[in-house]
């Protein structure tokens, strides 16, 4: 009964994001192939992971499964279902003494299972008026374990503008996830240049401001 | 057979034109079939396009057939739908700043229920001011209370523009089912199939006799598609299935071509004014919520300009 209720709300949740949002997808760097990767995105909003989610095709998001802050999903009730049963996140301890280790060996597990994940390598939404925020060194340790894995970029685009900061009215924009070419993981390379590249390849998704 | 005859007889007319438009369907769906299969191992973009854009037809189709059934509340729900749609393009091309947000949320929230339900009303007198003159007003209002003098003139302009194309106009497609025209009484949906039916076929002709005998471009800067040879052969014949369609209307058959030239007329600058602005926004479709056409505004936009025109043409010669 589980897992019939899960399959039909990921229909209902997908079906709602795409009424909500009209959100469409643009493959730039890759296809949407059954390969094993880590999509790694922008945050903005509490709706990001749901936007990805829905625009990969259906086969694709079985096997896809958001990182995710673990207190958001813990709960006994419809919140703890919808985070097991419907998304499966990995939930993610922010607050022990040992977050990095706990969140590598969270993620590298799903990793071993053969999942997909949805990573935002900021760490935490972003509200202000810098398109993004440094990249959290999360990342670069998960591509270092898992060099043989898609490292693919991805933008999502809009969300700021549909629910800017302190309004409490969404307005319905269109929203758009745009995926990069993978990143390509040399086992050599230094932190702080791997995430910089990490960095470029998402800005470089970003569209162009709109002009007045 | 002759009871057949006798019940198709006794039918509305407008199971005539969903019959009749149905059967082109099919033929169009044939013959794109076909070509696909011609084609078979060299992938033609113009071929897949076309063929997008039937499929989508046949879904159009049926969601205006189904409006039908349901009168003038299902058409006010169709538009109320559409406008949401191209209200949504429109913005989202738009460079909105943080200062516009309750300016925004009235037009999606507020314009566009209130519109309708007053063409749902019949108070002609205020569906006919209530965005021109108070949306006008007010959407100003709301943006320069919230302080931010940042392009304010151009902001706004474009909330004003995006509430007139998506949500006053389209609007007057629905109100044409208020008219009284005597004599006429109960067949308004009529008026909205002659509409749609010339000023799409008008489209979809322009577009074949274009691709068939097109050369010498109309507005090369706006739109490289639109030419002279498939405007004039498009319009002619627009305008010749809108004379054939008189016995729908309360039309007279030269009066009937007289409408349908004027509703080609618009629909083509509006095309025209559309294809400007997404030039202006740097895109080519508005969306891409109807495969094979674009965005909901790239299919409207035609209907956009020719319906306030065509209710106000109607209004002053044929009611009371």
């Amino acid at each position: 009964m589980r897992p019939l209720a899960a399959a039909a709300t990921r229909r209902l949740i997908a079906g709602f994001a795409r009424a909500v949002t009209g959100v469409s997808a643009d493959w730039r760097g890759c296809r949407p192939e059954p390969r094993q990767r880590v999509y790694f995105a922008n945050h903005a909003s509490h709706g990001d992971f749901v936007l990805i989610w829905t625009v990969l095709p259906p086969e694709l998001r079985r096997v896809t499964r958001p990182v995710a802050a673990a207190e958001i999903w813990d709960g006994r009730g419809i919140g703890g279902f919808i985070g097991r049963e419907v998304f499966r996140a990995v939930p993610i301890d922010r607050k022990g003494v040992d977050r990095l280790n706990a969140a590598m060996a969270a993620m590298s597990a799903a990793l071993d299972e053969g999942a997909s994940l949805i990573l935002f390598p900021e760490g935490t939404r972003n509200t202000g008026e810098e398109p993004l925020l440094p990249l959290r060194s999360g990342l670069f340790h998960l591509a270092m374990a898992f060099p043989q894995i898609d490292f693919v970029p991805v933008w999502i685009d809009n969300i700021s503008r549909v629910m800017p900061k302190g309004e409490f009215l969404p307005i319905p924009l269109l929203c758009s996830v745009t995926f990069g070419e993978p990143l390509a993981v040399d086992r050599t390379e230094e932190r702080a240049a791997f995430l910089d590249r990490a960095r470029g390849a998402l800005l470089a998704l970003k569209p162009k401001d709109l002009v007045a | 057979m002759t009871r057949i005859v006798d019940f198709l007889a006794a039918q509305h007319p407008a199971v005539w034109l969903f019959l009749g438009v149905g059967v082109i369907l099919v033929v169009a769906t044939a013959i794109g079939r076909e070509l696909a299969r011609r084609a078979e191992g060299e992938p033609s973009p113009t071929i897949d396009n076309l063929n997008q854009r039937i499929a989508a037809w046949w879904v159009m189709v049926a969601a205006i057939g189904l409006s039908f059934l349901f009168g003038l509340g299902g058409v006010i729900l169709l538009f109320a739908f559409a406008s949401f749609g191209a209200l949504r393009e429109f913005v989202t091309l738009t460079p909105t700043r943080r200062g516009d947000h309750w300016a925004l949320a009235s037009v999606f929230f507020l314009g566009i229920p209130v519109q309708y339900w007053l063409v749902w009303d019949q108070w002609y007198g205020l569906y006919s001011i209530f965005l021109p003159v108070y949306g006008f007003l007010f959407l100003s209002m709301a943006a320069a209370l919230r302080g931010d003098t940042t392009h304010f003139l151009r902001r706004v302009a474009f909330l004003q523009w995006g509430m007139m194309i998506c949500i006053f106009f389209p609007s007057h497609v629905p109100a044409l089912l208020t008219l009284d025209i005597p004599g006429y009484e109960g067949k308004g949906l009529l008026l909205i199939a002659f509409l749609v039916i010339v000023v799409q076929g008008s489209d979809v002709l322009q577009y074949v006799f274009g691709k068939l005998f097109g050369r010498h471009k109309v507005a090369p800067n706006l739109s490289p598609s639109k030419t002279w040879e498939g405007l004039v052969g498009g319009v002619a014949t627009a305008t010749l299935l809108g004379a054939a369609l008189w016995w729908i209307t309360p039309f007279s058959p030269l009066a009937a071509a007289g409408m349908a030239l004027a509703i080609c007329a618009l629909g083509f600058f509006g095309g025209l004014v559309m294809s400007a602005i997404k030039r202006d926004r740097g895109v080519k479709d508005w969306g891409h919520m109807i495969r094979g056409h674009g965005g909901m505004i790239d299919r409207l936009d035609s209907v956009i300009f020719a319906a306030p025109v065509y209710f106000h043409l109607i209004r002053y010669w044929y009611t009371l």
